[in-house]
Formats: structure tokens, C-alpha cells, sequence
């Protein structure tokens, strides 16, 4: 199974940062949701980031939390993301980042979760809510399990809390470009870039922005300020839910839209 | 964060990383300001003369003759804006103030906490918004259109089925992204922490009155103290002086909604299992996946799946039991209550005197139980015309 290390290494040497496209599994429904990621996959994804979708997602913002609704009307659950993610795998080997909402985990059972996400195909867990301060919690059965562990930096995180962050992060530093939820904007935030490289320079763990990249010309920005990879959420969420009825073409815009976030990446 | 903020197993934050900074800032706040002479003389001020402290223990005596025991109502009903909430809004108001934040802003689910935050944000001069679940702007109007005359803007909230949860969530969510002039004024005895240790701090001026009072007007302590549970923040308040004395029974009336055979109700601790809502550790009324359940309640302000972490221990522990009191019984108490004693009890509160009206003929006649009337029902005569249209 790759690893991100596999994958940011490779990148590393392309000079590239990675291409990180989020989705919520099963929105809108199972069957869709897996030709859109198999779609973004062929246009050029090299890390996913996949919600299992929860009833109350403090850190989204709207198109996120109507997406969770939407797969949670279509029956997506816990044990069927796991299914979901398997066949995933099938069509690539590609490394998933999972991103959760505590309560879910704890539902299912913290070692159960970890262990069945990693027989999955996961590579690591991001936990929403949830910081260092109780990282204890879950971190040994993360490790138990053989998975990464995800944290986030937020703008307003302090210098010795993010070293604290980095020290207990083995995948690699979410990056929250902003102060709010996720969601598109029209601009990349100003502080982004002066976030990146002061990460960079206390740490080697590879550093992953999000929140607010919604053009391919900010997942530039923010590779060219030093980031490892861009992880694109609402905009592609916002896609899917614009063709509700037309499933075909969310596919065709999500995956044009990747391929020209790919191109931006790749350019000199 | 310096202190873990945990209540047995259950409190704790368990909140996206970008609001541990603010978090920690309230903490800290809540620390220094506590104990502050100038701080505790300008709330005490305050609280006397603009929020209408002490409020009186009142012995109802018809009601007592009618259940055969003695029942002792501490009226927070009769706080300027009807309900407890002040005691709280005040509070946080002021460390607000206090801390340099320029704006308010609230969840509320009844309208109580609501108004009882925008009327401190125009005593305080703060700019307002309240978010509201679109049911509860619906049928709470009257409120809306109060804290609207205090000068607050009214959000409604769109998402889930439009409740208390679903505010609090946006709430959040705003804060996130607000999170250098504004101050969250959380309603209730839950979230994470330090919200929950604030809101127990500033409520429990209840029982601290209260408990003297009895002293004072009946020799003893009561038997038993009875609050209704939504969040819990009357409830904690009420129970808070009289938790050390252990031949004071505490009790949580939870809100049964349809019954809670039924599942249509809003009674975490009674029927739910634990989980993680809204940062903190509780019961939670969650399905067989995780996902959390919308819940159903007459009263607006106790429909909320989860529910303080104290609580929660007080219940793991014994030291409190939780009860809940379905709609029809609440319907049945508000019109008595009405009757022999001339109060109109807010629908919440109604849990509490519902509850007590069930032990009639069971407890002695020389037996003490308060009811924490904790608001008063003219925001809910609508809601009781519709159900019990009068002839």
C-alpha cells in the first residue's frame, strides 16, 4: 500500500506539491460518489481526503454540511465507508486520508475504527474535533493500527503549540489557510503564505493547506510558498451538489476542474 | 488549556483546533475576573438592580395542599426578561467587557437566552447576533421581535430541523471565523469547556439564595430540589450549594416529549448513551450510526440531544437522578399551576412542576421539595392555546 511518504517524496523530487481533492463519501449517493473519486483519481488526485459524513460538522461550512446530509440520507454509514474506501483501492492505490467527527468514532469503537479503516486502505485520521490537547485518546490505537496521524495548524496556532502539533503528527500538518470553516472564497487568505513558511521552518513533517483553496491558481500559491500538498473541498462539494440531477456532468466538471488544478501544479 | 475542564468522564473541548486559542483566553479571563472585587461588585450591582436579585422562595401553598407536601417555588421567573437566563448573560456580559470584545453572540433555542443576551449587549453597548433554529423563530415570535426591540440581530438557522442544536452549531461556526472581537455567550451549562464550569458559576447564585433561604424561613434544608434539564443551566445553578448536603435530593426533569417509548423526546440522560456533541463529552440522543438525533419537545428550550457533563456525573454517581415528564403531563401542570396558584410557568420549568405533581400522595406532609421555577409561560400561551384550546 503507498504511503505518503511514498508520495510526497516522489512529488518532492517532481518539485510538485500534491494534488489533494476532498469528498464526502456517499454524497449523493454510493454509487456516484465512487465515479466522481474514481473520476478525480484519472485526473490526476495524488492524495484523497474523504469525510465519512456526520449530523453536526462544527468545522464545515454550509456546502460541506449539506453534502453530509445528503450522504447520510443515502444511507452512508461507518461500515459502509469502509466498503466504499475498499473499492477505492481497487481502482488505484492511492493514500486516503479519512476526516472525522469524533462522535463517529467513538460509536463505532476507537480500536475497532482504526483497524478496520487501515484493513480499509487508510492511511491516516484526522479527527476534526479533536486537538493534541486529547490526542491521547486515540493515538495509541492509531499507531496500534499502523496509521498516520493528521493534526491541524490554524492561523492563530502559537509557535510552541505548533511544535507540539508536528511532534505528534506522523502524516502530515493540516493546514487551515483561514480563521473559520471550510468553504470557497474568491481570494486566498493573506496569512497563508507567511503560515507555511513559518511551519517549514519548525518542522519536516510535510505540511498540507486547506480550507478556502477553490481555484487552481490558489493551490499554485500555496504550493509555490512552500506547501506539500492542496486540499480542495467545498469547491468540488459545491459541483457536486450544483448537478444533483445530472450526475454525469458533475463528474465531467469535477474532473476538468482537477485536471486544470493538475496543470497549475505541474506548470513552471 | 490549564485546566482539563472534566466532569468525571464526561466536559472536556473537544473542538477543531482553530478555537483553542479563544478558548484558552476565556479561561484565562474567567480565572482573573472571578474573584475580581471590582468585577464581582459591578455584576453584584447589577444583578440586584437591573436583573431584579435575590428572587423570593415562594411557599405555594394551594399547590402544597393539592400534591399533601410543602412546595417552595424559587421564582427565577420573575428576573427582568422571565427566566433565569440573566444570570448568566450578565455574567458573561461583563467578562466580555472586561476582556475587550466588542461583540455578542448567542444561540438560543425557547428565545430565553436569547433575549437575555441581547438585552446585555444593549445595557453593555455590545453589538448583537443570535442565532435561531428556524422552528424555534417560528414558534417563539414574541421573543424574536423582543430582542430585535433590544437592538440584535436574529439569525435564522436553516440546517437539521432547525432547533437549538442546529443554532449552536452555526453559532460555532461563526465564531470560528469571528474569533478576535467577538464573544461567544454560551446559554447553558454545556459545550466545551470552560463553558460549562462559567455557566454553573454564574447560575448557581440560585441555590446559594435559595439555601439560605430555607435557613431562614424554614430552619432546615429542603428534602429535595427538582429543576427541569435541557442543557442544564437552571438545573446546575439550582443544584450547585446543595450538592455537599447529602440529604438534599436532586432531581433533573428531563424533557419526555411524546414519551420517551416513543423516541420523539429530548431526554439525554434518561434515554441516550454517551458521545461527543458540540465539544464536550455527554449523553447524547444519537441512532444506531453515531449520527445524532433531532428531538422533539413542547418547550423550545429543552430540545437539545445532549446535555451538560456535570449532569451527567452527578447521574453516573448517584448524587442526582433524572427523571423525564412527557408534553401531556407538562400541558396538565401548566393549566394547574395557573389555576390554584395564579403563575404562569414557562413550559420548561413546567417539567420540573410536572414531575412534582406526579409524587402527589406519596411524601410526607412535612416533606420540603423546591421546584426551580426557572422562567415564566407568557411566551408559551400560544404554544397551550393550540394544545389545550380553551372553551
Amino acid at each position: 500500500m503507498k504511503s505518503y511518504r511514498d508520495v510526497f517524496s516522489e512529488l518532492s523530487r517532481q518539485h510538485r506539491a500534491a494534488l489533494i481533492p476532498f469528498f464526502v463519501v456517499g454524497d449523493p449517493d454510493f454509487d456516484t460518489s465512487l465515479a466522481l473519486v474514481k473520476a478525480a483519481i484519472d485526473a490526476g488526485a495524488d492524495v484523497l481526503e474523504l469525510g465519512i459524513p456526520f449530523s453536526d460538522p462544527i468545522a464545515d461550512g454550509p456546502t460541506i454540511q449539506k453534502a453530509d446530509i445528503r450522504a447520510v440520507r443515502s444511507g452512508m454509514n461507518v461500515r459502509r465507508a469502509m466498503e466504499f474506501i475498499r473499492q477505492v483501492k481497487q481502482h488505484r492505490d492511492i493514500p486516503i486520508g479519512l476526516l472525522m467527527y469524533y462522535n463517529l468514532v467513538c460509536h463505532y469503537g476507537k480500536a475497532e475504527f482504526f483497524r478496520d479503516a487501515r484493513d480499509a486502505g487508510v492511511n491516516s485520521v484526522l479527527i476534526a474535533d479533536m486537538t493534541i490537547d486529547d490526542a491521547d485518546e486515540v493515538l495509541g490505537s492509531i499507531r496500534a493500527a499502523g496509521l498516520d496521524s493528521v493534526f491541524m495548524v490554524t492561523p492563530n496556532t502559537s509557535p510552541e503549540r505548533m511544535q507540539q502539533i508536528a511532534a505528534r503528527t506522523t502524516g502530515f500538518i493540516y493546514t487551515v489557510s483561514v480563521l473559520g470553516v471550510t468553504g470557497s472564497r474568491d481570494a486566498l487568505s493573506d496569512s497563508v503564505e507567511d503560515l507555511v513558511r513559518r511551519l517549514k521552518s519548525l518542522t519536516n513533517v510535510p505540511i498540507c493547506v486547506g480550507f478556502g483553496i477553490s481555484k487552481p491558481e490558489h493551490a499554485r500559491a500555496v504550493a509555490d510558498a512552500g506547501a506539500d500538498g492542496a486540499i480542495i473541498g467545498s469547491r468540488i462539494v459545491g459541483m457536486i451538489e450544483a448537478h444533483l440531477d445530472d450526475p454525469g456532468r458533475a463528474i465531467a466538471e469535477v474532473s476538468a476542474f482537477i485536471g486544470q488544478v493538475k496543470a497549475a501544479l505541474s506548470g513552471a | 488549556m490549564k485546566h482539563r475542564g472534566r466532569y468525571g468522564d464526561y466536559g472536556g473541548y473537544y473542538v477543531p483546533e482553530v478555537l483553542i486559542p479563544v478558548l484558552e483566553e476565556l479561561e484565562e479571563a474567567f480565572d482573573r475576573f472571578r474573584g475580581d472585587p471590582a468585577f464581582v461588585a459591578e455584576l453584584a450591582d447589577l444583578s440586584t438592580h437591573y436583573a431584579g436579585r435575590p428572587t423570593p422562595l415562594y411557599h405555594a401553598r394551594r399547590f402544597s395542599e393539592h400534591v399533601g407536601f410543602q412546595v417552595y417555588l424559587k421564582r427565577e421567573d420573575l428576573l427582568h426578561g422571565g427566566a433565569h437566563k440573566v444570570n448568566n448573560t450578565l455574567g458573561q456580559g461583563l467578562l466580555a467587557k472586561h476582556m475587550g470584545k466588542s461583540k455578542l453572540i448567542a444561540e438560543t433555542g425557547a428565545g430565553q437566552h436569547g433575549l437575555a443576551t441581547a438585552m446585555i449587549g444593549a445595557l453593555l453597548g455590545m453589538e448583537t447576533k443570535i442565532f435561531m433554529g428556524v422552528t424555534d423563530v417560528e414558534r417563539q415570535s414574541v421573543n424574536v421581535h423582543k430582542m430585535k426591540l433590544c437592538g440584535a440581530e436574529v439569525i435564522p438557522v436553516e440546517g437539521g430541523t432547525g432547533t437549538l442544536k442546529d443554532a449552536i452549531n452555526d453559532a460555532l461556526r461563526y465564531w470560528t471565523s469571528h474569533v478576535t472581537d467577538t464573544f461567544y455567550l454560551f446559554g447553558t451549562a454545556a459545550g466545551p469547556h470552560p463553558y460549562p464550569t462559567i455557566v454553573r458559576h454564574f447560575q448557581s447564585c440560585i441555590s446559594r439564595e435559595a439555601r439560605q433561604q430555607f435557613l431562614d424561613q424554614t430552619g432546615r434544608l429542603p428534602d429535595m430540589v427538582v429543576a427541569c434539564v435541557g442543557g442544564g443551566s437552571n438545573a446546575i445553578g439550582a443544584f450547585a450549594h446543595f450538592i455537599d448536603d447529602p440529604d438534599v435530593k436532586l432531581i433533573g426533569v428531563e424533557a419526555g416529549g411524546r414519551g420517551v417509548a416513543t423516541g420523539k423526546h429530548a431526554a439525554s440522560i434518561v434515554a441516550g448513551t454517551p458521545g461527543v456533541l458540540h465539544g464536550a463529552r455527554s449523553y447524547l440522543l444519537q441512532d444506531a450510526e453515531g449520527q445524532v438525533m433531532d428531538t422533539e419537545s413542547i418547550s423550545a428550550g429543552l430540545d437539545y440531544p445532549g446535555v451538560g457533563p456535570e449532569h451527567c456525573h452527578l447521574s453516573d454517581i448517584g448524587r442526582a437522578r433524572y427523571v423525564a415528564a412527557d408534553d401531556a403531563e407538562v400541558l396538565e401542570t401548566f393549566g394547574l399551576l395557573a389555576r390554584i396558584e395564579g403563575i404562569l410557568p414557562a413550559l420548561e420549568s413546567t417539567h420540573a412542576l410536572a414531575y412534582v405533581a406526579g409524587l402527589k400522595g406519596t411524601l410526607g406532609p412535612e416533606t420540603i421539595v423546591m421546584v426551580n421555577l426557572s422562567g415564566r409561560g407568557d411566551k408559551d400561551v400560544g404554544i397551550v392555546e393550540q394544545h389545550r384550546p380553551l372553551e
